[in-house]
């Protein structure tokens, strides 16, 4: 391992290796691989030459085209008849499919930008032959570069497949969907659309949809407040209940708990809707026993929103208390015993215990977690979509009910009847920014709060 | 000192009677389903909490079910969930272990744009998803499984985390004997991974059974039943037929039984992994 430090070469600048490089050196700056050929890396020379000529052929035969047309997103935007002079008649022509052309226009971008990439990978690979060379060591042969993907270069080895899965399924889908919101793709411009700047951060933030983003925001962050605090809270009171003294069979009664949990979401859900339902079985319930004489309207269109967003919060604890516990439990066991059995001698109650000793240690460790949860539950589509799908609905919303967070509202933007594609596009944005707001801000004040 | 035993006595009986009391109420709305998935009706909802009339009809009706083909549902999701766990594995594993244990030029950088993509709500990326798998011809079971295994690239926070615990000194060590980074890998990181890897492979292989978004978007504009998967099945179940076939409901509800029963056992088996990830994933780093 000390070895391979002191092997390491005096490095040279590409002017050095530009001017002093033999004719292949030089070469190499613009067909990539010569070098390596040149020095016997037959497999590393051919990967490098074949990769550029595959992509100078797709380069001019679609890639020019595909980055041409992103700039206009297509010219002809809407279906329109005109007069073919060469024949003689009327042709109808479809607008160009917008969509498409953004999709390959984006992947062209990608593609381009990798090349970039691959070409500097070419330089450097370039200048370390010519050093080696200048100074008269050892070349790799194809054997040892091979081996090396074994060993000093694994990374790049086991990385590869998924770095391809991950740009192709999530870094091209985002980049795609940002460039979205600079467009005008709703259901005016269904197939073509052009870049329109700003203008549907405007709408959402100012324009017709400034009155809905507002207030579906204001509850999206005390959605997310109580959501996580509740389930926070009465998790660690229900951790520290099952976990007190003398209290027996503690991993069955954890395990009732659990069971709500692992119930997939999208049955657990939806039949606590069913459960909550006006003519549902707890109304039915509380009728029977003569607690009250009207069933209560829970979550329905007609209901009434404060009901529906504080029925919307409890049944978000009967789903998230039992993690909650699950966490607090495996931190409690773990506590640092001494500190409380000190308390206890100078003669504190187990509440005051609770509130000055525990409370505090177990806040401590689980404060990353927290953070992480309340993100979670500002994009928390499964509870909202399932249980009241956003109802009860409001009439000063557009598209949105009061109890909709603004993930759902995204996803009526899209696959409901107002298609406001750019506005949802704009909705993802924002949450970006919000959630990245907050966990920077959160981050940096609990590391701090770990120094100080 | 009779006084302090009744006291820790009384304490003690009203700390079971709370626990009870709070236990019947999260597990009642679960035995409810089960309940209902018994009962006799075909008014599309279920209003009582025990059946008037007990019936195993819905069991059979949805095993039989034309118009719902459960038993296709079921032999499509256990496709895609295996193929998707095993390669999912070897993807988050991979990606996991190169992240912990190895030191690389771009390591940094990598770890900031997981960080930055992971904060973007996934549903933006639903409709380029959906003409990209178009463009490809792709709108069927192997697109979807293309999603999961493209997806876990990301999913790596919980398997580092549990590399990060295991001491460098051992790879060091390895290193010092003359082994290679891909020996080492082979030989001491995996076989040390046992535990992460049924951890891993078991949430691949419970996702697409839970995920009714990404499975409707997909696999929804075939039109044909026989295509879906379970969640998306069951769940294209209540919503497409609301109003005009409401008999079908307690037939819901029992496929639902039968499918939550496995997840959940395999859930209760794993709860201590998940902890683990839950306060592991905290620390990005």
């Amino acid at each position: 391992m000390f070895k391979r430090k002191s092997r390491r070469p005096k490095s040279a600048t590409y002017k050095e290796v530009w001017q002093r490089g033999n004719l292949a050196t030089k070469l190499s700056f613009i067909f990539m691989g010569l070098a390596q050929l040149k020095h016997k890396q037959w497999v590393k020379g051919l990967a490098f030459l074949i990769t550029e000529i595959v992509f100078l052929i797709w380069f001019v035969f679609s890639g020019v085209s595909a980055l041409s047309m992103l700039t206009s997103l297509g010219s002809i935007k809407s279906k329109r008849v005109v007069y073919d002079s060469t024949q003689g008649v009327y042709i109808t022509k479809m607008p160009d499919n917008s969509v498409v052309i953004l999709l390959f226009g984006v992947l062209a971008v990608i593609l381009v930008l990798a090349m970039i990439g691959l070409y500097i990978a070419n330089l450097r690979s370039v200048r370390k032959l010519y050093v080696l060379e200048r100074d008269g060591k050892h070349v790799p042969t194809n054997g040892e570069d091979l081996a090396a993907l074994l060993d000093r270069k694994l990374y790049a080895t086991l990385l590869a497949v998924p770095i391809i899965g991950v740009v192709a399924f999530t870094v091209l889908p985002t980049i795609y969907m940002i460039s979205m919101a600079f467009t005008n793709y709703d259901s005016k411009h269904p197939i073509g659309f052009s870049w329109t700047g700003f203008a549907a951060f405007k709408n959402v933030l100012s324009g017709d949809l400034a009155g809905t983003f507002f207030p579906v925001l204001g509850w999206t962050l005390v959605w997310a407040v109580c959501a996580t605090a509740t389930t926070f809270f009465f998790g660690v009171l229900l951790a520290m209940l099952i976990e007190s003294k003398g209290i027996k069979h503690k991993g069955f009664w954890r395990t009732i708990f659990i069971i709500v949990y692992a119930v997939p979401q999208f049955i657990s859900l939806l039949m606590m809707a069913q459960f909550l339902d006006l003519q549902g079985p707890l109304n039915t319930l509380l009728m029977n026993w003569g607690w009250i004489s009207h069933p209560i309207n829970f979550i329905s269109a007609s209901a009434n929103p404060m009901v529906a967003r504080i029925t919307v919060i409890i049944v978000n604890m009967w789903i998230g208390v039992p993690v909650s516990m699950l966490v607090s439990t495996a931190i409690i066991q773990n506590l640092p015993q001494d500190q409380i059995e000190a308390a206890r001698i100078d003669g504190a109650n187990s509440f005051q215990i609770f509130r000055s000793i525990t409370f505090p240690q177990i806040l401590f460790v689980m404060a990353p977690a927290l953070i992480q949860q309340f993100i979670g539950n500002i994009n928390n589509f499964n509870v909202i979509y399932l249980l009241t799908g956003g109802y009860p609905m409001n009439n000063n919303y557009n598209g949105a009910g009061d109890t909709d967070l603004l993930v759902t509202w995204l996803y009526n933007l899209v696959f409901g009847q107002t298609q406001r594609y750019n506005a949802s596009a704009v909705l993802g944005i924002l949450i970006f920014i919000i959630s990245a707001t907050v966990s920077l801000i959160a981050y940096r004040r609990t590391n701090a709060f770990k120094e100080g | 000192m009779k006084s302090y035993r009744a006291q820790r006595r009384f304490s003690l009986i009203m700390r079971y009677i709370l626990l009870v009391i709070l236990a019947i109420v999260w597990i009642f709305p679960i035995i409810w389903i089960v309940l209902a998935s018994f009962s006799y009706n075909d008014t599309g909802f279920v209003s009582t909490i025990i059946p008037s009339k007990f019936t195993l009809q819905n069991y059979i009706g949805i095993f039989t079910s034309k118009q719902f083909p459960f038993m296709n549902w079921i032999l499509n999701t256990t496709f895609v969930s295996v193929v998707s766990a095993t390669l999912s594995t070897l993807v988050t594993i991979c990606v996991a272990y190169v992240l912990s244990r190895l030191r690389f030029r771009l390591r940094k950088p990598f770890l900031q744009i997981a960080l930055v993509l992971g904060m973007f709500p996934g549903f933006m990326s639903m409709i380029a998803l959906y003409y990209i798998l178009k463009s490809f011809n792709m709108l069927n079971l192997f697109g979807l499984i293309l999603v999961y295994v493209g997806g876990a690239g990301l999913g790596f926070y919980v398997a580092k985390g549990f590399f990060d615990t295991i001491p460098m000194a051992i790879d060091e060590a390895a290193e010092m004997d003359g082994a290679t980074e891909w020996q080492t890998f082979i030989h001491i990181g995996l076989p040390m991974s046992r535990p992460i890897i049924v951890y891993t492979a078991l949430m691949a292989f419970i996702g697409p059974w839970i995920d009714f978004i990404f499975s409707g978007i997909i696999l929804s504009s075939s039109g044909n039943a026989k295509n879906y998967t379970i969640a998306y099945g069951l769940y294209n179940m209540v919503h497409a037929t609301k109003g005009t076939s409401t008999q079908y409901f307690t037939q819901f509800i029992a496929g639902c039984v039968i499918i939550a029963i496995p997840i959940t056992v395999l859930f209760i088996i794993m709860q201590k992994f998940y902890v683990n990830g839950i306060t592991a994933g905290a620390d990005k780093g």
